[in-house]
């Protein structure tokens, strides 16, 4: 699934544009500021960038989830799914997808899941809605899905409440949650993040496993490259709103083209070289209703010149078919300057 | 959870009779006496007074009384009504179904209108009918429940005559009607009181409830339950308000000292022969015996209640175990 | 009568503007914003100046004395007319004017009481919160059979019983038995605040715990104190309002809009607006006093920015 060739994307992001109008004086925040890309069938796709990139306002527009007010999805923006814009479809029309045929899991467990219903209560209720099922076929199907997730004792853990478990369980109990109707697509929103380390690589393996066997197409978002490089085909790199750079996952972590790319697989840890964020990428993302001038990365890249700080770069092909890079230095590479 | 709750009947239990000690002191510093209800009378002479001061053990010193008090309230005994020339018991056991009655159908009207003002108003958070309703609720909530209470027997009972003015049955034609006539007629004139003191609980039930709710709207379960493709009617009817009604079911047990405070004004106003009624008047006509029963009744319904709020808390969410910790 | 027209338009006049200069100066230097972001807050603040300028000014805005009784016979239970604008009662008394005298009485009553009920919650808070162990858990029983015991129980026993009750014993009663929430409230906010690095450190400079509580726990417990403070008022007038409508509160000549209330009550059918008047007087200020503190909480909550 490294090149998605001939095949037509199950899912296509077109020109998103989220903003949210924050109260007085604050200005409109442009969290999601014009992002394409597309989700072939049954790849993996990771979405990275750092906290407050708009990785999270992107998922939940997909969804129509976005709090309105004070957000808002801009009109010209378009997300095609199954030959329909999911931005225009009536409420009943968009509800049938939602947890059926696209669902998503959320970073936290500890509150994404409703405290004073059962999970198994919980994991078939969209089964019970969008395929009518009884209660005697919801209680086994949520047996089924928790047995699916390698939760132990299903027969009796159905019946528990989600503060009667851990919380690696109760992300696999968001995951049974989001699979109960066989979705095409499952977005996963940092689902590691809030979690132990142990237990997020088991609950990486999951997901592959459960991808593997159902052959659905998965979101996976991260702030955290290393995650993305085990288990995703492809790579979006998201900064200040923006896709800066797309690229197959291999192509991404071989040769990197964009700045930002190149700081974030700085900050991996790994066994031959210390983790060093912080002279990775200095400064931080900053706050959405201020996006700087020209390329928005500039302030913290180490190449920038002039041009960078006065227009912004379009995403240009960098060479390979698929590969894509919102930075001037694809167009004049002779402008990096070399590492200190 | 029998631990915990044998330990609450406990508590109960020891702020009744800490209620019944105070009320005992109070009455016994008043100045006054029962059998002077005016100065002018001069018809009861004060031999006649001295006779009816050692029937009722007036006489005796204060700690004797109030240990005799202790053992008869500990019998069920509440002594003789001085003013009713009958047991406190049998004239509580006329008033008490009568505010039972009242304090149910305000508490139905309470909180289910309550409850579902609360909640349409949180999902209708900032919209026009939103702001019109919290004006609303913010206005029955200020009034005097007895301003409320005349002004709905202004309308409904003078103007409209929809409704009778008063009492708790038709004193001519009551006894002479069928079965279901009798119901009938008992529940027309219970319409203006429990709308009184219902619509004034109702007003603070829903502001509590619109907070309850606006809070758990913002909550990531109920974004959760949106993207599994719930309707919206579903989200909020099932998941958002089971959640939010868990505060709400404390307000209960802390509503019934208002409800019993604003029942005396209300069966006053529509001269309901309550309890409430019964103490206002026993008040003023200085019948200490009928004063301290009602006042230890009173006291004991809300120990119970707030015990009752506590079970009711327990059942509804899972979270609560009764037991842990002496909150709980 | 012109001089009563006149003072009631300046009134009204001053206090909308004076509501809407604060809001303005509240904009523009960022104090107090969030307190008038709240919806009802700038017409709460408005009704609530206003209604205490015609308290303090009463004998200017009253177009008669209170107490006055021109015409017991000709000019009895006269509905609104211009010269009476709310009507006459029963004794041919002003009703207008002995709103406006009430007003002073239900304010005044409300807000010494209110100022009773939450000295002694805090200082009874304070004590209990900051020295725990036994006189903590004695405190804390008195106010749970405080709480147990319905107000209106307590305050009918203690008002009823001993007859004739002067005004200042009438608020004080009210006043005592008023507190058991605000010293809950204290005890809690004084656990929370006793651990916290400055009361230490005064601890470790030596002062006494009577100068830890009042000089440095009590003002960090201000705000949820200034919310209880403004909707404890209300709930006072409110039983003001009661006892004298029972005909224990507040004694006639002296009107209170309690017993205003009362005296309309046997006279609904032909002279509503005896009662009527006074009662959307006490809602009208009630609801202001209701409002300003919603909005104060709103705004003192450190933890909520915008719901
Ligand atoms: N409910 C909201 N109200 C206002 N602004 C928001 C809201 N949600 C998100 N934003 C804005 O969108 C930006 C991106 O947020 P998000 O998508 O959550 O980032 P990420 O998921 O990449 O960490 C935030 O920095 C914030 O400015
Ligand atoms: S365009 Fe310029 S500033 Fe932006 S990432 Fe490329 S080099 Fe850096
Ligand atoms: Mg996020």
């Amino acid at each position: 699934m490294t090149q998605p060739g001939g095949t037509a994307p199950l899912l296509a992001v077109r020109d998103l544009k989220t903003y949210f109008v924050t109260g007085r004086g604050g200005g409109t925040a442009r969290a999601v500021d014009g992002v394409s890309f597309e989700l072939y069938p049954g790849e993996t796709l990771g979405i990275v960038g750092e906290s407050g990139c708009g990785k999270t306002v992107t998922s939940l527009s997909i969804l129509r989830l976005i709090p309105e007010p004070p957000g808002h999805i801009r009109p010209g923006s378009y997300i095609e799914f199954d030959g329909r814009n999911l931005l225009t479809l009536a409420p009943r029309d968009l509800r049938a997808i939602r947890g059926n045929r696209i669902a998503m899991v959320f970073q936290e467990p500890m509150t994404s899941l409703n405290p004073v219903f059962t999970v198994g209560d919980q994991i078939a209720e969209a089964a019970v809605v969008h395929q009518g099922l009884s209660r005697g076929a919801a209680r086994a199907r949520a047996i089924d899905m928790l047995r699916l997730v390698g939760i132990p004792d299903p027969e009796t853990r159905v019946d528990d409440y989600p503060h009667q478990l851990s919380g690696g369980m109760r992300q696999r109990v968001v995951i049974a949650m989001a699979l109960v109707c066989r979705p095409q697509i499952l977005i996963a929103d940092e689902p590691t993040t809030a979690l132990d380390v142990t237990i997020q690589a088991q609950i990486l393996e999951l997901l592959e496993r459960l991808q593997a066997e159902l052959g659905m197409a998965v979101m996976l978002i991260t702030h955290d490259l290393g995650v993305v490089a085990g288990t995703a085909d492809r790579v979006v790199v998201m900064y200040a709103g923006q896709v800066v750079e797309t690229a197959s996952t291999a192509e991404l972590f071989a040769g990197p083209r964009h700045p930002y790319t190149e700081g974030l697989l700085a900050s991996i840890p790994r066994l031959d070289r210390p983790a060093d964020r912080l002279t990775s990428i200095p400064g931080n993302v900053p706050a959405a209703t201020h996006w700087p001038a020209g390329c928005r990365f500039h302030p913290r890249c180490p190449h920038a010149w002039d041009k960078c700080r006065r227009e912004e770069p379009p995403l240009l092909d960098a060479g390979t078919p698929g590969h894509t890079a919102r930075c001037w230095l694809v167009v004049e590479p002779q402008r990096r300057r070399p590492a200190p | 959870m029998t631990a915990w709750l044998l330990r609450r009947l406990a508590a109960s239990v020891a702020i009744v009779f800490a209620v019944l000690t105070l009320t005992f002191v109070l009455i016994h510093l008043a100045p006054g006496t029962p059998f002077l209800p005016s100065t002018d009378d001069r018809s009861v002479g004060p031999e006649i007074i001295a006779r009816l001061r050692r029937q009722y053990g007036l006489d005796r010193p204060l700690p004797v009384q109030y240990l005799k008090y202790i053992g008869s309230v500990a019998h069920g005994e509440f002594g003789e009504s001085f003013s009713q020339h009958r047991p406190v018991a049998q004239a509580l056991a006329d008033a008490v179904p009568n505010t039972v009655l009242l304090g149910i159908a305000a508490l139905v009207i309470e909180f289910t209108l309550g409850i579902a003002l609360g909640a349409y108003q949180a999902a209708r958070a900032r919209r026009r009918v939103d702001a019109a309703l919290s004006h609303l609720t913010l206005f029955f909530y200020s009034v005097p429940t007895f301003w409320l209470g005349l002004a709905l027997l202004l309308v409904f009972g003078q103007w409209l005559r929809w409704l009778p003015v008063g009492g708790v049955s038709d004193p001519i034609v009551h006894d002479t009607l069928p079965w279901a006539g009798r119901v009938f007629d008992t529940l027309r004139h219970l319409v203006l009181p429990a709308c009184t003191l219902g619509l004034v609980g109702a007003a603070g039930t829903a502001r509590y409830q619109r907070a309850a709710m606006l809070e758990v709207i913002h909550q990531d379960y109920i974004r959760t339950a949106r993207a599994k493709g719930l309707s919206e009617r579903r989200v909020l009817l099932r998941h958002a308000l089971r959640n939010a009604v868990l505060p709400v079911i404390t307000l209960l047990g802390l509503s019934l000292p208002f409800l019993l405070t604003g029942a005396v004004l209300v069966e006053t106003v529509f001269s309901w022969p309550g309890m409430g009624k019964l103490a206002a008047d026993a008040i003023f006509s200085r019948d200490y015996p009928v004063v301290t029963a009602a006042a230890i009744l009173a006291a004991a319904m809300v120990a119970l209640s707030s015990v009752v709020a506590d079970l009711l808390t327990a059942l509804a969410d899972p979270r609560v175990r009764l037991g842990d910790g002496d909150a709980a | 009568m012109l001089r009563t027209w006149v003072s009631l338009a300046v009134l009204v006049a001053g206090s909308t503007g004076g509501a809407f200069a604060l809001r303005r100066r509240c904009e523009r230097t960022g104090r107090g914003r969030r307190f008038f972001r709240h919806p009802t807050a700038t017409t709460g603040v408005a009704v609530l100046t206003f209604f205490v300028l015609v308290a303090v000014c009463a004998p200017l805005v009253a177009p008669y004395d209170p107490s006055a009784q021109p015409d017991p016979v000709g000019l009895q239970n006269r509905p609104p007319s211009w010269l009476h604008p709310f009507g006459t009662d029963l004794y041919s008394h002003d009703v207008l004017s002995r709103v406006v005298y009430g007003a002073q009485v239900s304010l005044g009553v409300g807000t010494l009481a209110m100022l009773v009920a939450l000295t002694l919650g805090a200082v009874v808070g304070a004590i209990a919160g900051y020295t725990g162990r036994w006189i903590d858990a004695v405190l804390m029983r008195l106010v749970d059979v405080g709480i147990a015991v319905p107000r209106m129980f307590l305050l009918l026993m203690a008002v009823a019983l001993w007859s004739r009750l002067p005004l200042g014993t009438l608020i004080v009663l009210i006043g005592v038995t008023g507190w058991f929430g605000t010293s809950r409230l204290v005890r809690a906010e004084v656990l929370s605040l006793r651990e916290r690095p400055f009361v230490d450190a005064a601890r470790a400079l030596g002062a006494r715990s009577g100068r830890v509580i009042f000089g440095h726990v009590l003002p960090n417990a201000a705000a949820p104190l200034i919310v209880s403070a403004a909707l404890g008022i209300g709930h006072v007038m409110l039983l003001e309002a009661a006892l004298s409508f029972l005909g224990i509160g507040v004694r006639p000549p002296v009107a209170s809009w309690g017993n205003m209330i009362a005296d309309g009550r046997d006279l609904l059918t032909i002279a509503p607006w005896i009662s009527l008047v006074p009662g959307l007087g006490i809602a009208a200020v009630v609801m202001s006093l209701n409002a300003v503190g919603d909005a104060l909480r709103d705004a003192l909550d450190p933890r909520e920015e915008a719901t």
